[in-house]
């Protein structure tokens, strides 16, 4: 049973607390009508499935009920870092010792909606 | 009854407290502080049980965790009963009853023996695979025989009166193992301050250094233990649990420690000022560090007929001499790869019995003990083994003979020994089973002669886990392991003075798993690898050479490894074997993977509190009571317990839900009936930008819904699949209240939440679950506008108050809001409540309800009355495969919103977009009076050669007392543009159903009756 720290509310919680909810940082095409059948597709159903470092988005279902990301060892299980919804992460399968400080990315600004 | 093997002095027991037992039926004597096991040993029992396969008669090998034959049926009464329990581990009580598990009539004379004698050769590995596959109905009439002939222990058969505990725990510094390695651990760990954990499974905490031979500061070991444990006991950040089991070593260092409070005691917890105590607790323990002190385990070596009563392990005689005052035979030949098992010789021969000769597969043996065992007038014969024992219910012979290690063939002359127990050593293995539940696959060491574990960040092992054995050394390192794991825990390290441990030199030992013998291995006797499961070396030879060449597919033909001692003592051994005849290495074939338990686990422990009525929470709605005085009867929808239906109480007899039901639905359609729908799913939200979210999550267009009104709404997944459905009321500009279905309701609101915070996190909008806050009753029927108005001042008149509107006023006397919606088809009011004011409500509608025939009605009524309006339940009639385009709801979809709702994209994917999807169709019986099976699959043409191409299954299905007839909804391929063809129903039993495709709509296709 994992041991998450849940960023927004600074504490590590037991998993039983938090809902997983796939793979992190898959975004929705800004305009469906204009993708093809193929990427619709590719991102409605295809997900990674790493040996090694996954970033996994994470809901703190009976805490805080923020959604965040998680990043974990597939094979030791180890968590390495969790972050916040915009931020982007410290470890990556390239950097697996962690980003240099100096490479830090800064958050997307978040994106206007299309107003129905 | 004497104990005829029971030393006079000696031992960790109190021979002043006799304690009394009976196994299989007899009655013997033993002592406190015995285990059942020493207590059998002493009384001279050495058949304890019949072995699996081939039934033959089994004795006691070990002393610990790893026993593989003592495995007993406990109890004396049927509550009590606890099957599979190690001899080994059982402390003894008095008046304690066991039984062997195995053996028809009983163990001394059993049937199947001679099975297993005839059988041998026609018992080979994967025999019930290959004699019992076929023919396949015939499995389940296989397994009972062979269950009942090969089975393990038997479950009780009454309720377990025992109650257990879970508790969860936090420490810096978790010990496993309180052995030489451990206390040192914990001291360390303690010391500096850290939480500390300290487990150990058995009776006692103390380890090898409870019946070692070596001094510490020049006294016996066990005065070091006790000094140690006093000073552990005494300090506040320290937990010790003794007779505690670390049996599961999960994610994150959460591990799961199994306390056993009262089975050293009695079969099932003794009473406590007239309370029943704990029978044991599982400790859910986080834990900063673990240090793994778990020790190694002695291997036997492999050896003919080296099952016979009276094999036994080196290590095991000699904590049988010392530890128990028990000495399990007269006459001794050891056969060893090592000098550590020479103490058991040396144990036996100082408590005045006889060893007849030492043989030492080594050319040279010339190691400390060695030369102790020399100087003591021990014959050591070297170069040889003991190649097989002799003997059938009890070992009365050893043949030992030089043997050729690299060559694998005895080398020279077999001599016969007399003797009655043989002593086993083929080197040790360190107890790596908690470190393979994190996932690392462990490291052979050649020096060793063992796998060592491989660890995850944060968990050290010390002692013999990883390969250390000598006391001094043992010690040393578990200080070290202790003040590392509280360093890293943030804590200083503090400084342990150890005990002095005179060093010893011991003499390398040699690689020995199978002894070879004069015939090969498949014509020799028996070579037990697997004692518990009978695997011989036979049996792995012949799998190796059928081509099981991976050792997890050697592991699962022979089923080495799977009982419940799960290989601690066969499987290296199994992995040499394999290894020799792959002629590849021991590291190149590696090891099967170790998963918990460690020791199995009763059941109770695991479940803990959380049984009968507190297995799972229940919700009970604000009515719940009175629907229990009615008589309600209730289904569980979730957690939630809803009224199914309100039989009646009829002459003394309780109507049949058939009646009920059916007079519940006249009910509705007649007069007017209430329905508890407080458990729907209901959240509420505001936001400038509610409306805008509403119009991305919903598959309709919610622009332009005014204050006052109502909307259906269906929501999809962006694979285009409706997942759940709803009425949305707009409250005001920004604020809005949605229904969800009531298994639906957390996850529609997470659902909601994870567009809001993921993708739209610039939309301005709130989400507030407010299921339990109101309460909801259906008024609905022809009467119930005249109810309604009896009990409040909101203006019903039916252009004030229209079908899909919602008004705020107040019903009787209560804040109310009242929805003008319907499930039923009926005109109906769905009031919604504060749910503290819930009951009175209710309560009034009833006083003024009766003169209009106002009917409760439940769950099975509700589905009847809905299905006949065609009115799907998200989850029954849909399946996740499932648009709202297949369900005949194209009116509910806004296919020209600008914004890009979830779902829409996904509605003209190709396969999306095929004609022949499966679509949802009513289906009429052609005879009505036949009520589909919900599931039943559909076929076009029942005369189709089997297997039959299945276009759809029935979703719903009910008898409506309206329509006098069964009728269903079922999803059929291309059923949309099949009204009036007929489908057919093949059943298990044969009967096939025909019915007709039509409209889902049964009742009032146009709304009038709910529009009035």
């Amino acid at each position: 049973m994992f041991y998450i720290h849940c960023p927004y509310c600074g504490e590590l919680r037991e998993e039983e607390e938090f809902h997983p909810k796939g793979q992190a940082h898959i975004a929705r095409p800004a305009d469906p009508a204009s993708c093809s059948d193929e990427e619709w597709g590719d991102y409605l159903f295809f997900r990674d499935n790493p040996r090694g470092i996954h970033h996994e988005l994470w809901v703190h279902a009976v805490g805080c009920r923020k959604f965040f990301n998680i990043t974990r060892h597939t094979v030791t299980y180890e968590i390495l870092e969790t972050y916040k919804m915009g931020e982007q992460p410290r470890f990556t399968a390239e950097y697996p010792e962690g980003r240099p400080s100096r490479d830090r990315v800064e958050p997307a600004p978040l994106r206007e909606g299309v107003r129905a | 009854m004497s104990q005829l093997n029971r030393l006079a002095r000696g031992g960790r027991i109190d021979r002043s407290r006799k304690l009394s037992f009976t196994f299989n039926g007899k009655r013997y004597q033993g002592h406190a502080g015995d285990t059942l096991a020493s207590a059998l040993l002493a009384n001279g029992v050495d058949i304890v049980n019949r072995s699996f396969k081939y039934s033959r008669p089994r004795g006691i090998v070990a002393a610990g965790a790893e026993e593989p034959n003592a495995v007993v049926q406990l109890g004396k009464t049927e509550a009590g009963q606890v099957p599979n329990v190690r001899a080994t581990q059982q402390a003894l009580f008095d008046g304690l009853e066991a039984c062997s598990t195995n053996g028809w009539p009983n163990v001394q004379r059993d049937m199947m023996s001679l099975v297993g004698k005839l059988g041998g050769k026609f018992m080979p590995p994967g025999f019930y695979y290959k004699t019992f596959m076929a023919p396949a109905s015939m499995w389940m009439t296989y397994e009972k025989v062979i269950r009942k002939s090969a089975g393990l222990g038997r479950s009780p058969m009454e309720n377990d009166p025992d109650i257990y505990d879970h508790l969860h725990q936090h420490c810096d510094v978790l010990v496993v193992g309180a052995g030489p390695a451990g206390l040192a651990a914990a001291l360390a760990a303690a010391r500096s301050g850290a939480r500390v954990i300290l487990v150990d499974e058995q009776e006692q905490m103390g380890g090898s250094l409870l019946d070692t031979r070596e001094l510490l500061d020049d006294k016996p070991a066990d005065q070091w233990v006790a000094e140690a444990l006093q000073e552990l006991a005494g300090l506040d950040n320290v937990t010790l649990l003794p007779r505690t089991t670390a049996n599961g070593y999960h994610d994150h260092h959460f591990v799961t420690l199994h306390e056993r409070r009262t089975e050293h005691l009695a079969e099932t917890a003794p009473l406590k000022d007239g309370r029943r105590q704990v029978r044991s607790r599982m400790h859910r323990v986080r834990a900063g560090r673990v240090v793994l002190a778990t020790g190694a385990h002695e291997r036997p070596l492999v050896y003919g007929n080296n099952d016979v009563p009276g094999n036994l392990l080196a290590g095991a005689v000699s904590t049988y001499v010392r530890r128990y005052g028990v000495v399990p035979g007269k006459r001794l030949v050891l056969s060893t790869s090592n000098d550590h098992a020479y103490r058991a010789a040396l144990d036996w021969l100082e408590n005045g019995c006889e060893v007849v000769a030492i043989a030492d597969a080594r050319a040279n043996p010339d190691g400390e003990l060695v030369e102790q065992a020399r100087a003591q007038g021990i014959r050591i014969i070297t170069g040889s083994a003991v190649i097989e024992a002799k003997g059938e219910s009890r070992v009365s012979g050893a043949r030992v003979a030089k043997v050729d290690l690299d060559g694998f063939r005895v080398a020279g002359a077999v001599e016969t020994l007399d003797c009655d127990t043989i002593a086993s050593s083929g080197g040790y293995s360190p107890v790596i089973h908690l470190a393979s539940h994190t996932g690392g696959r462990p490291t052979w060491r050649d020096d060793i002669l063992g796998f060592v574990p491989t660890l995850v960040k944060g968990v050290s092992a010390a002692g013999g886990a990883q390969g250390v054995y000598a006391t001094g050394e043992v010690l040393t390192d578990g200080v070290a392991a202790g003040r590392q794991a509280a360093a890293e825990a943030g804590f200083e390290a503090a400084s342990v003075s150890l005990p002095q441990v005179a060093a010893r030199r011991d003499g390398a030992a040699c690689a020995l798993y199978q002894v070879p013998h004069e015939k090969p291995t498949l014509r020799a006797p028996k070579q037990f690898v697997d004692l518990q499961n009978d695997v011989t070396a036979a049996g792995i030879e012949v799998a190796t050479r059928e081509g099981f060449e991976s050792i997890e597919h050697v592991k699962r033909y022979t089923a080495m490894g799977f009982g419940t001692d799960q290989g601690k003592l066969g499987n290296i051994n199994g992995m040499a074997i394999a290894a020799r005849l792959l002629g590849r290495s021991i590291p190149e074939v590696g090891t099967t993977v170790f998963r918990p338990n460690y020791t199995p686990v009763t059941f109770g422990a695991i479940v803990g509190r959380h049984c009968r009525e507190l297995f799972d929470p229940e919700r009970y709605t604000a009515m719940h009571q009175w629907h229990v005085e009615h008589g309600a009867e209730f289904e569980d929808v979730g957690q939630w317990k809803r009224p199914w239906y309100f039989p009646r109480q009829v002459d003394g007899k309780t109507e049949s839900m058939f009646d009920a039901v059916a007079r519940e639905c006249r009910a509705v359609r007649e007069a007017v009936g209430i329905l508890d729908a407080s458990t729907l799913g209901k959240i509420d939200i505001q936001g400038p930008d509610a409306r805008e979210f509403l119009g991305r999550v919903y598959t309709n267009k919610w622009a332009k819904l005014a204050p006052g009104r109502v909307r259906y709404g269906l929501m999809c997944k962006d694979d285009g699949m409706v997942f759940d459905d709803g009425t949305t009321s707009c409250l005001g500009e920004n604020h809005f209240l949605m229904t969800t279905t009531t298994g639906g309701a957390a996850g529609v609101l997470e659902w909601l939440e994870l567009w809001h915070q993921t993708e739209w996190p610039e939309l301005d909008v709130y989400f507030t679950s407010v299921t339990d806050h109101w309460a909801t009753m259906t008024v609905t029927g022809p009467e119930a506008r005249k109810l309604m108005s009896e009990v409040t001042d909101i203006d019903l008149d039916k252009e004030a108050f229209k079908f899909m509107d919602w008004r705020e006023g107040s019903v009787a006397g209560v804040p109310a809001r009242v929805f003008r919606i319907s499930f039923t088809g009926e005109l109906a009011y769905e009031i919604n409540v504060q749910a503290n004011y819930a009951l009175h409500v209710w309560e009034t509608l009833f006083a003024h309800g009766e003169k209009y025939g106002l009917t409760p009605y439940g769950t099975e009524t509700m589905h009847v009355l809905r299905a006949e309006k065609g009115f799907i339940i998200a989850g029954q009639d849909t399946d996740g495969s499932v648009t709202p385009e297949d369900l005949g709801m194209h009116w509910a979809v806004g296919y020209d919103k600008p914004f890009s709702w979830i779902g829409q994209r996904a509605l003209t994917r190709p396969d999306t977009a095929r004609t022949d999807r499966k679509q949802l169709v009513g289906l009429k019986p052609r005879n009505a009076k036949v009520v589909l099976e919900e599931g039943a699959q559909i076929v076009f043409d029942p005369k189709h050669a089997i297997p039959m191409p299945m276009v759809g299954h029935v979703t719903s299905s009910y008898y409506s007392p309206t329509l006098d007839s069964g009728f269903a909804l079922a999803v059929v391929k291309g059923g949309q543009q099949k009204m009036g063809e007929t489908v057919y129903l093949p059943m298990a039993d044969g009967q096939v159903h025909e019915a007709e495709i039509v409209s889902p709509i049964f009742l009032d296709p146009k709304g009038e009756r709910q529009n009035v």
